[in-house]
């Protein structure tokens, strides 16, 4: 982040994600913008930039908005950025606040035109009576000028606050999730969409369960999943019915009745659900856990793992003062053997799904110097306590790692950690396990 | 402040609220978990729309602790004054505190006082909890003539406007809180040996009772009441 610029909450990164090829990384933040990151091609010439990546382009995709109507304000904080599959030179991403989804193309310019016959190089008229012959103007090579402009802009599809989206493996639609509506789009038709999930109840005091994330399933255009606030995953299939109010399969755990407490339910609620590159595993995260579903079974998660089990005596603290409220996202890697999720104290946690060996690591300026090697880090629960321990009670709830993203090939992260961004790469293991 | 720990005294023959140095009673944590839940409902930031999915958390938290609540007998009313009575009397002598305290602050006309006394501390239902943070352009309550009927007084109770009630709120909501979390050391969640977050530990009863009843809390009113008669 631009180092000149005293942080605000405007500058709170709000999500992250890397495109298809994971060339490009673009981030939003509270205050509507949109950065781009380019990794640099690793070259021999310049062996300092190893494939890192700097800023590409920058722009302000939502401003704030004011419902004239419900006399409230429409926040431009980007909730979700999707990047669209590359089909020509340019690329394209949809990015969306609570009401609003905007397509937005990146484009490069670096030639431009030299020698027109009406006008100069400065751009002003020529004195026609200079002319004397006729050229044609030649392209000549030029700074790199990366150029953005918004093609489309989805609004009024939503009443409630949109918290997913997701572009369909047809390329021509993609989805948009609010709490209570899903809506199908297609790409290039900005005044219609198909609602295909309802769930709000006729009479809002009826109202117990939202729709908390959503997805399309990666290779199959038809099916999609959505999570809800009670812990439960529905898979829904568009062919079956124009409006996916049934569910093709329901994904649900049963409570552990000797964890229970009246906290239960907000800690089952799901926050961020994710299909495996394969399609054939979902990725959920609750508050306390991250879970692997087979989509052939619908009975319990195939894995379970900890994230920060020592919470859950804090509860009640934590219901307090909000952040057991905090929306967590997980991500698969390339070859959907490591899963990562953030957590508090600007931590984040890396699952190995074969090995089962999981680790702790922490985003942060003090033991992130540029190829250091991250320190794993340990919280301790009381019993032995190593030097560089952490204990619960010292733990920064202020400093949440709600968004990671991880290379769709490659062994590298982004994490965000407030308005921070931090990319590590696996050096030794760039290839994929 | 007594007239609250006396209250509870009532019900639950084994709790020592006052001055109790031990862990708050199972009762107490859980109480005070349904008061601050009712502040979170209530303390929505006007300028942006609630999040609703934590409003729907909140409320379903809520909801569980007064089904607990309920089934426990928690909210028996103490011996009415005039033995013999049906509970419907029970009723309508809370209504009359209700009225007494309204018009010792003179602040309401009386028409207004149904729908917007129970708001003052958070929907002593679920049900009208949810309308004010579901719905923010929900008409303003019935304000007809005084209702006399039970349900004409939970009809109101249901229908009443989020924004005076806010207002209402507004002003109680930081001292009241404060003086709960006094009263049960709960709040700062470092109360006794097994700390604040002790309630999980005492995982609550059975199944759920039916819905229709609970929904009706008038315990609720009686402690608004206290509340206000304090502040």
């Amino acid at each position: 982040m631009p180092s000149h610029r005293v942080p605000s909450e405007a500058d709170i990164i709000s999500t992250v994600e890397f495109n298809h090829t994971g060339e490009l990384l673009a981030t939003g933040d509270k205050g509507g913008r949109v950065v781009i990151f380019q990794r640099e091609p690793e070259s021999k010439s310049a062996p300092r930039s190893q494939g890192e990546y700097d800023v590409y382009s920058t722009f302000q995709s939502h401003e704030p908005e004011f419902d004239y109507l419900k006399s409230l304000e429409i926040e431009e904080k980007i909730n979700k950025i999707k990047w669209l599959p590359q089909q020509n030179a340019a690329h394209s991403l949809l990015s969306t606040n609570d009401k609003t989804i905007k397509l937005w193309k990146i484009t490069e310019r670096d030639k431009r035109p030299e020698g027109y016959n009406l006008k100069d190089e400065e751009g002003k008229l020529k004195d026609l009576s200079t002319v004397t012959s006729l050229q044609v103007p030649v392209l000549k090579p030029m700074d790199l000028m990366v150029e953005v402009s918004p093609r489309r802009v989805f609004a009024n599809g939503h009443t409630y606050h949109i918290n997913s989206i997701s572009v369909n493996s047809d390329c021509e639609t993609y989805m948009s999730a609010d709490d209570l509506r899903i809506n199908l789009w297609h790409l290039a038709i900005t005044d219609r969409s198909f609602n295909i999930v309802d769930i709000k109840p006729a009479n809002m005091e009826d109202l117990t369960e939202v729709i908390t994330a959503s997805e399309f399933h990666p290779h199959h255009c038809n099916l999609f999943v959505y999570s809800s606030s009670k812990g439960s995953l529905r898979l829904c299939d568009m062919r079956a019915a124009a409006l996916c109010d049934k569910h093709s399969k329901l994904f649900e755990e049963p409570e552990d009745p000797s964890n229970r407490s009246f906290f239960s339910e907000i800690i089952s609620s799901v926050s961020d659900v994710k299909f495996s590159h394969s399609g054939r595993y979902m990725l959920t995260r609750d508050y306390l856990t991250v879970k692997v579903w087979d989509l052939n079974m619908e009975a319990r998660p195939i894995e379970t793992y900890q994230v920060h089990e020592y919470l859950r005596s804090k509860l009640c603290s934590l219901y307090e003062n909000d952040c057991i409220f905090d929306k967590f996202e997980c991500a698969w890697n390339g070859s959907d053997s490591v899963i990562m999720t953030g957590a508090y104290n600007n931590f984040f946690r890396m699952f190995d799904r074969n090995t089962k060996r999981d680790v702790t690591l922490e985003a942060s300026r003090e033991s992130s110097k540029p190829r250091a090697v991250l320190k794993p880090r340990r919280v301790c629960v009381g019993g032995k306590r190593r030097r560089d321990d952490i204990s619960v009670d010292s733990l920064d709830f202020t400093k949440k790692i709600l968004h990671t993203a991880w290379h769709p090939a490659e062994n590298i992260i982004a994490i965000a950690a407030t308005n921070n961004l931090y990319i590590f790469q696996d050096k030794v293991n760039s290839e994929m396990h | 402040m007594f007239a609250r720990g006396l209250k509870r005294k009532c019900w639950d023959g084994d709790e020592d609220v006052e001055g109790a140095p031990a862990a708050p009673s199972y009762s107490l944590q859980r109480q005070s978990l349904l008061d601050m839940s009712l502040v979170k409902l209530q303390l929505c930031h006007t300028l942006v729309e609630p999040n609703l999915c934590r409003s729907v958390l909140i409320a379903n938290t809520v909801r569980q602790i007064q089904e607990e609540m309920t089934q426990d007998g928690a909210w028996q009313l103490p011996a009415p004054p005039v033995a013999g009575r049906g509970p419907l009397d029970h009723l309508v002598s809370t209504e009359i505190l209700c009225r007494a305290a309204w018009e010792q602050q003179g602040q309401r006309p009386a028409p207004d006082l149904p729908s917007e006394l129970p708001g003052a501390l958070g929907a002593p239902a679920p049900g009208s909890a949810q309308s004010c943070i579901w719905e923010a352009d929900s008409s303003r309550g019935h304000r007809g003539s005084f209702p006399k009927s039970l349900d004409q007084i939970f009809e109101t109770l249901e229908s009443r406007a989020p924004s005076p009630v806010e207002g209402l709120f507004a002003d109680a909501g930081g001292p009241y809180y404060d003086l709960d979390a006094v009263l049960t050391g709960m709040v700062g969640g470092k109360s006794g040996p097994g700390g604040g977050d002790g309630l999980q530990a005492l995982a609550p009863a059975g199944a759920p009772p039916p819905s229709a009843s609970c929904k009706r809390d008038l315990g609720e009113l009686d402690h608004v009441v206290e509340i206000l008669v304090e502040t």
